[in-house]
């Protein structure tokens, strides 16, 4: 273990911390924008509490376009809307705008798609109940969706570990980057493979506690 | 039938008026000028084969079907009239049971039942208060907070219930309440849906496909096919006195002359010169069979061979159903039979 000098362990620390805040602050984004574009799509769509074509077409272009744009071009095209945002467009700040746009157009489908799992019948019971609409949405399909929610989150966060390796373009920095640089670039193989396996580690600990608060959360 | 106070018909607690409805353009009439009028406290029925617009017509009551025209008034208020605000707070009068009970997965027994209430802004306190009355009315004391994935179905409709007469709704809407039940659950339920309307001063307006369900709990009946409404009336009458061939059908389900084929085709053949005839005798009321029998063999010199029979009950009332083979001279058996309607007696020829 002679390539794991303390600067080395500096390294992945470092780096190991620049994917968490990239992932962990990309994805609260994507939750904060991506649930009610999901909700919006979900209660805009044929089958919606409020059937609306003209504003659910659209809108689900606009997810479908973010969600077909290859992430390292997205990354790049969006470099000004990053800079107004960010102030900058290069580090982990700047990455996570790019990381946050892709990860709400992939959330909102994801969260759409769970929200289309729920009974319509317990829908149809609470309207004949008397229910309103915002009643509707936040009493019967996000409390009934949450478990599959929960369950799209994880995928997202999962996912947006592997788009964050490509953060290194813009000088996010992270593992995938560290990767790159030293056990690329430097034929330093012990680094590319502590790195993939600090990956590796990290997403199965994802995974297990998504997986957790699923089981804990249905109640089928 | 069973004690009622007779209301006028013109002060009807639900009044449907002309409903049409069709649900693509060009497509077939769901309902077609549908009008139908169910009284305080009744329970009424609608049977149909799936298809026939019933449920679509039980849906309009509470506009989650809104026609295309006609008028739906319940309980005075004519609904087609009103926003979508007190629309809002017309249907939590008028409670629903469904099918396949819609309940929250994510929300306990108590949950569940306190969500019309949650719904209507009552206060936390007052809410846990009334679950609590609601729960031993329909016996699930025991499950409050039991998730409905840990219920049998008939609990799991019992929460339904408890849901639907949540908010004291004078108006039970039941869609299909028993069609996923078993046979002993269903009567459970039904009985408990009969025991609510007595308690509670309910009007029930039931969609049922079994007429089974039927004779047991309504009081009347509406008869649909191809969204009209082709036959109504007392069950009783419906029952023992179909007009229409699909209300016969419906009716033979439940009272069917019950005669095996292998016991009609045993039946002796007539002797030479004479015919047999093969009917279904329906009575009700103060007939004693034995003497009717016994009467028309000896004034009218004919043969009655009982092939089956049983007594049974409609809405409360009890009523026998008999099978008969009857030999003896074709007007000599033509006579016996006008006598046994004479006396009020149903008869219809069974096909052997």
């Amino acid at each position: 273990m002679s390539w794991l000098t303390p600067m080395m362990q500096d390294l992945l620390i470092e780096a190991l911390g620049q994917t968490l805040v990239m992932v962990g602050v990309s994805t609260v984004l994507a939750i904060a924008f991506g649930l009610p574009l999901a909700l919006l799509l979900h209660v805009t769509g044929p089958n919606g509490l409020t059937p609306r074509p003209w504003l659910n077409r659209p809108l689900g272009l606009v997810v479908n376009a973010a969600r077909s744009t290859p992430f390292i071009i997205l990354m790049v095209a969006i470099v000004p809307f990053t800079r107004l945002v960010a102030g900058t467009s290069i580090g982990t700040g700047a990455a996570i705008v790019p990381l946050a746009l892709a990860a709400t157009a992939f959330l909102a489908r994801l969260f759409e798609n769970a929200l289309r799992e729920v009974d319509p019948g317990v829908v149809e019971a609470a309207l004949a109940m008397g229910a309103s609409r915002g009643q509707i949405v936040w009493k019967v399909l996000v409390p009934e969706a949450l478990p599959g929610l929960v369950a799209a989150v994880t995928v997202a966060l999962v996912s947006l570990v592997g788009f964050s390796a490509m953060a290194g373009a813009i000088g996010g920095g992270g593992l995938g980057d560290l990767g790159i640089r030293f056990g690329y670039q430097r034929f330093m193989p012990e680094v590319m493979a502590s790195v993939v396996l600090i990956l590796i580690l990290l997403v199965q600990g994802l995974q297990s506690i998504g997986d957790w608060l699923v089981r804990r959360l249905s109640h089928r | 039938m069973r004690d009622m106070p007779e209301l006028p018909v013109d002060d009807p607690a639900i009044r449907l008026a002309g409903l049409s409805k069709r649900f693509a353009t060009g497509g077939t009439l769901a309902l077609a000028e549908v009008s139908l009028e169910v009284r305080s406290g009744e329970i009424f029925g609608i049977v149909g084969r799936s298809g026939a617009g019933k449920s679509t017509l039980v849906r309009t009551v509470n506009l989650l079907e809104r026609p295309d025209a006609g008028a739906v008034t319940v309980l005075g208020q004519d609904l087609l009239g009103l926003d979508a605000a007190a629309l809002r707070k017309a249907r939590r009068g008028i409670g629903m049971v469904f099918q396949h009970f819609n309940l929250h997965h994510r929300r306990t027994v108590a949950e569940n039942i306190a969500f019309p209430l949650e719904v209507a802004g009552m206060p936390h306190a007052e809410r846990a208060a009334r679950v609590a009355e609601l729960l031993p009315l329909v016996g699930l004391e025991a499950k409050r907070d039991a998730y409905p994935a840990q219920l049998s179905g008939g609990q799991k409709q019992r929460v339904g219930i408890a849901r639907a007469l949540a908010s004291r709704p004078r108006i039970l809407l039941c869609d299909e309440a028993t069609s996923a039940l078993d046979p002993e659950t269903t009567a459970e339920i039904l009985a408990l849906i009969r025991d609510l309307r007595d308690r509670l001063q309910l009007t029930v307006l039931l969609i049922t496909h079994e007429m089974a369900v039927v004779k047991s709990i309504c009081d009347r009946v509406a008869v649909m096919e191809a969204g009209r409404v082709i036959e109504q009336g007392p069950v009783l009458e419906v029952f023992t006195r179909p007009r229409q061939p699909t209300t016969r059908r419906f009716v033979a389900e439940v009272i069917g002359h019950g005669v095996p084929s292998e016991t009609l085709a045993r039946l002796p053949a007539p002797r030479p010169g004479e015919a047999r005839r093969l009917v279904q005798v329906l009575f009700l009321g103060p007939h004693s069979t034995r003497a009717v029998i016994s009467e028309a063999s000896r004034d009218f010199g004919i043969d009655l061979d009982i092939a089956a029979g049983r007594i049974d009950s409609i809405a409360g009332e009890p009523f026998g159903v008999m099978a008969l083979a009857a030999y003896g001279p074709a007007e000599a058996l033509e006579a016996a039979f006008a006598w046994m309607r004479g006396l009020g007696l149903v008869i219809e020829e069974i096909a052997a």
